[in-house]
């Protein structure tokens, strides 16, 4: 097995709390990356997944949302600290620890933010200072965490452009002077200006149209290879999965429901969900007259079921499913599955 | 149900407040924030409770405003005279129980008005838009080229003084205000892309769409409505103050204070009491207000 | 960029223009008759022909527009004040001074205690502090002005001596005026700065500026409350909107030699020609004010700046780049 790994999640529950309702938005997800791999996380638009990106990077907007349990553990060092929960309104004691360890855990977090790990958004149109120069906005995550001077930083940030593919006349231009796909670019060239060793991509590629797309997919995969960033992206397209991914896992309410590398998930697909995703992609080999698309909505993270998720729209399902909430089964080396009907290795 | 069970889901189901389908139209959901906000019903309550007031005036006030005695003249607040008397022996808590007929009132009134001319006027401009649109906007750029209290000043000055001339006078400062934001409604909805795509979508879904439009932009007329009023009670007040529109003998609380500006190391009770029965007026609509702008916009609370 | 600011600055002249109409307008409508008033009781019938004919009065309406508008521009002149037979262009300049001294105090004070407020407010949403400063700023809102003057020369005039009740032309005379009119104007400034704030903070560069590790300081100050100043400039120029309403009434209150009491005067003496002048003067004053606020949004908004770089250059300058990065 490779070295160190970059980051370790464990069993992350992750409520967000309002007046009305608690929005169970992820539940009890682990996972790991290693250097240099690239990992797809795929899942409809509520499944959560972004929440799991935001919450790697401590992003989350504190007041609504609440991590209930879990640990995450970016290059052996632990961000989540679960051990004062103030139980009531007056529990002072218990608020001033809290306050005390959010504190020191957000130090900590600003030191690694856009050096170590570096978030990449899903809007490049909104996702940038409108009043900034594009070429500032790089020179602000050098400034952040390496110790050079201005013209150092300047010319780095002129290198990051010029390597994303934009002039570096154009450093003293704003935002709204880039037509998307440039954004995009800009973005990128400030998510990988200090070298990260992890990049989240939260649908980095969403919001433009299908060429633009295809160029910067490419791009970002040979300034992967090139540096030797390890990738989580998060994307609801299988296509971009295969053509970038190494491994990936499949997200549903909050969960997941399978995960394995390419070959597990695309030839070896075991979990309905999944199935059902496969299936409705149109295909130009087949003759079809009708899509076929997985019938339903995807559950109320407000109002989640104590058993399979997927239950209800679920053509594999049986009595059994509705016992329990199913457990993750490894139906093959790296290939976990979370379905009663997978069977585990070695079960016949 | 739930995957995981914690102490907060626990505390939102004893208090039956769980509330898990969150799909309800938008203004339904603004009513009953409204309707849960207390400031904002207190500003409610207290409103309707000073427009009682000034309708039954003559039952509540304990003397006739008008009476002067001067063998009490200039008395501190006391038992028989809540608020005190002013210089002439009048009972000032009478004086400002029958005020209550005069700004409150004239101020929603004068809304109301402007709401029906400049409404109308940024409606037709926003339907229509092109030259009508130009023509009705650099009208109203004109007006507003001149400060709103000055405007009301000026048509009192032709007009002359009284309730009717306030009302017309007041209800012309607001006329800009309530067309430039009528219009931007109209513009809000009409430019939706879901109005635009009408065709495509079926007038029944047109329906549906206008439901959750048309509550937003009402709410945001409504609570320029509620600014206005506060606006304008202020207003009144103030031109009355100065000697403009309604002056003595009228107990309106503006003309009763500059009565007392002259007392006011002597009498300082004849200052002090309808200022603060302004003041109280005013905060109420500003509080019902403010309510109506959290009802609608939570995020921004 | 110049373009912009003439293309502003010339758009007084038909503000301006529809100004002078109405004023005129209200000059045919207001009761009152210039001669009765200008020449004293005793004057003989031709001595009030002459001065009804040298008024231009007898003739048709639109000469008498048209020498109006001409009186304005090439002379100044506003006419003749009923009481003191003086120009009240005149009297108008003497009274300027007064009036812009504390209009301008107000607005610095009320920016200046205002801003950091609304930003306390928003960054600590939610908090006993946002709660005390929401609250501030409705109770401020609610404060008619001129009672806040007389409660203010109650305490310190009356009670505690410290500050003159009635402007006595020095410094000390104009603290009450300026801290009534501000008043209002910093529970309105810091509400507004508050909700623009808010909505900075909820922007998606602002999370971007986090995930670059930065300092919350700096988020707040170069990111977030960067961008809120637009809606904020365009505050400022409705503040002082209502900074002159108010000065109206204030000037009143403490006797302040300015404008505002010009006019208030004016309406209460029936000197309806002076009343005029000085509509004619503020309107004149809140468009200059409101064209420098437009000026100061091309500051602030470099969105604005850009747009008027020759569009072709641009054009031109932007394909380049598509087709090295396609290439």
């Amino acid at each position: 097995m490779s070295g160190n790994k970059i980051l370790e999640v464990r069993d992350l529950v992750v409520h967000y709390e309002t007046d009305e309702a608690v929005t169970e938005a992820v539940n009890n997800v682990s996972f790991d990356v290693v250097p240099g791999e690239i990992l797809g996380i795929v899942g409809e638009t509520g499944a959560g997944k972004t929440t799991i990106g935001l919450s790697i990077m401590g992003l989350l907007p504190k007041p609504p949302s609440h991590v209930i349990q879990g640990s995450i553990r970016i290059n052996g060092k632990e961000f989540i600290d679960t051990r004062y929960e103030p139980k009531s309104f007056f529990n002072l004691a218990a608020k001033r620890m809290r306050k005390k360890t959010d504190r020191h855990i957000e130090k900590v977090y600003r030191t690694i933010r856009g050096k170590t790990i570096t978030m990449m958004f899903q809007d490049p149109m909104t996702a940038l200072n409108p009043v900034m120069y594009v070429g500032d906005q790089i020179v602000e995550v050098i400034k952040i965490h390496e110790n050079v001077s201005a013209a150092e930083a300047h010319k780095r940030a002129c290198d990051m452009l010029e390597m994303v593919g934009i002039s570096a006349s154009r450093f003293k231009e704003y935002p709204h002077q880039f037509s998307g796909g440039m954004k995009q670019r800009v973005v990128i060239a400030i998510a990988l200006a200090c070298r990260p060793d992890l990049i989240i991509a939260d649908e980095p590629t969403t919001a433009l149209d299908v060429t633009i797309q295809a160029q910067v997919l490419k791009m970002m995969k040979e300034l992967q290879e090139s540096l030797g960033t390890a990738m989580m992206f998060i994307t609801h397209d299988f296509g971009v999965v295969a053509e970038i991914c190494s491994k990936c896992m499949v997200v549903y309410a909050g969960e997941i429901v399978e995960s394995g590398t390419l070959e597990h998930i695309f030839e070896n697909t075991r979990h309905p969900y999944t199935k059902g995703l496969f299936n409705s992609l149109p295909n130009l080999d087949e003759d079809a007259d009708r899509l076929k698309p997985i019938l339903g909505l995807m559950p109320n993270p407000m109002d989640l079921p104590g058993y399979c998720s997927f239950y209800d729209r679920c053509e594999e399902r049986c009595d059994r499913c509705k016992e329990k909430n199913p457990k993750l089964i490894e139906v093959e080396p790296g290939h976990l599955v979370r379905c009663v009907h997978a069977k585990a290795m070695g079960v016949e | 149900m739930a995957k995981m069970m914690t102490p907060a889901m626990e505390r939102l189901h004893k208090k039956k407040r769980y509330n898990v389908t969150g799909v309800s139209s938008p203004g339904r959901e603004a009513w009953k924030r409204l309707a849960r906000n207390k400031t904002a019903i207190a500003g409610l309550v207290i409103v309707v409770f000073l427009l009682l007031v000034g309708l039954f005036a003559p039952f509540i006030a304990p003397y006739d405003y008008q009476v002067q005695d001067y063998t009490k003249m200039l008395q501190s607040p006391s038992a028989e005279h809540l608020f005190g008397t002013d210089n002439l022996g009048r009972d000032i808590f009478s004086r400002c129980v029958y005020g209550a007929r005069y700004s409150l009132p004239i101020g929603i009134v004068c809304v109301i008005l402007g709401l029906v001319v400049g409404g109308g006027l940024g409606v037709i401009a926003a339907y229509f838009g092109g030259k009508t649109d130009n023509i009705i906007m650099r009208f109203i750029d004109i007006i507003q080229a001149i400060p709103s209290t000055l405007l009301c000043i000026a048509l009192v000055a032709i007009l002359g003084n009284g309730v009717i001339q306030m009302i017309i006078a007041i209800a012309a400062g607001s006329i800009q205000g309530m067309t430039k934001t009528c219009r931007a409604a109209i513009f809000m909805v009409k430019s939706n892309e879901y109005v635009e795509s009408s065709k495509s979508i079926g007038v029944s879904n047109l329906m549906i769409m206008l439901r959750h439009l048309v509550p937003n932009a009402v709410g945001i007329i409504v609570i320029n409505a509620a600014n206005a009023v506060s606006a304008n009670i202020l207003t009144v007040s103030s031109l009355s103050y100065i000697g403009v529109g309604l002056v003595s003998p009228t107990p309106e609380w503006g003309a009763i204070l500059s009565e007392g500006k002259a007392y006011i190391s002597a009498a300082p009770h004849m200052v002090l009491f309808p200022g603060l029965v302004i003041a109280v007026t005013v905060l109420a609509f500003n509080l019902f207000g403010n309510g109506l702008r959290d009802a609608l916009d939570p995020r921004l609370k | 960029m110049v373009r912009y600011i003439l293309k502003r600055v010339f758009y007084i002249i038909p503000v301006m223009f529809g100004v002078l109409v109405l004023v005129f307008l209200m000059k045919i409508v207001m009761p009152g008759d210039p001669v009765t008033e200008l020449l004293p009781a005793s004057a003989s019938l031709e001595q009030k022909e002459a001065l009804r004919d040298e008024l231009g009065l007898n003739d048709p309406i639109a000469k008498q527009f048209v020498d109006y508008v001409w009186g304005i521009i090439s002379r100044g002149d506003l006419g003749t004040s009923y009481k003191t037979k003086q120009p009240i262009a005149t009297e108008l300049m003497q009274r300027f001074p007064h009036t812009a001294a504390i209009g301008l105090s107000a607005l610095l004070i009320s920016q200046i205690i205002a801003t950091p407020l609304g930003i306390l407010a928003a960054v600590k949403q939610y908090s006993w502090v946002d709660n005390l400063i929401v609250v501030f700023t409705i109770v401020g809102a609610s404060l008619p002005s001129f009672w806040l003057a007389l409660m203010m020369i109650m305490w310190f005039s009356v009670d505690l001596g410290w500050l003159p009740a009635m402007y006595n032309g020095t410094l000390s005379g104009l603290v009450m005026p300026i801290i009534s009119v501000a008043f209002g104007s910093i529970a309105a400034t810091a509400r507004g700065v508050r909700t623009s704030m808010l909505e900075m903070i909820r922007q998606d560069y602002v999370r971007t500026a986090r995930a670059k590790g930065q300092k919350e300081s700096i988020v707040i100050t170069n990111h977030a409350f960067r961008n809120a100043l637009v809606p904020v400039v365009a505050g400022i120029g409705s503040a002082l909107g209502a900074l002159l309403g108010g000065s109206l009434i204030v000037e009143t209150v403490f006797a302040v030699p300015g404008i505002g009491k010009y006019v208030t005067d004016a309406v209460t003496q029936r000197n309806y020609p002076a009343l005029q002048g000085g509509i004619v003067f503020l309107a004149l004053m809140y468009t200059i004010i409101n064209i420098v606020v437009d000026i100061l949004y091309t500051v602030v908004d470099p969105r604005l700046k850009t747009t008027f770089v020759t569009a072709k250059k641009r054009k031109t300058k932007a394909v380049r780049e598509e087709a090295a990065a396609n290439g």
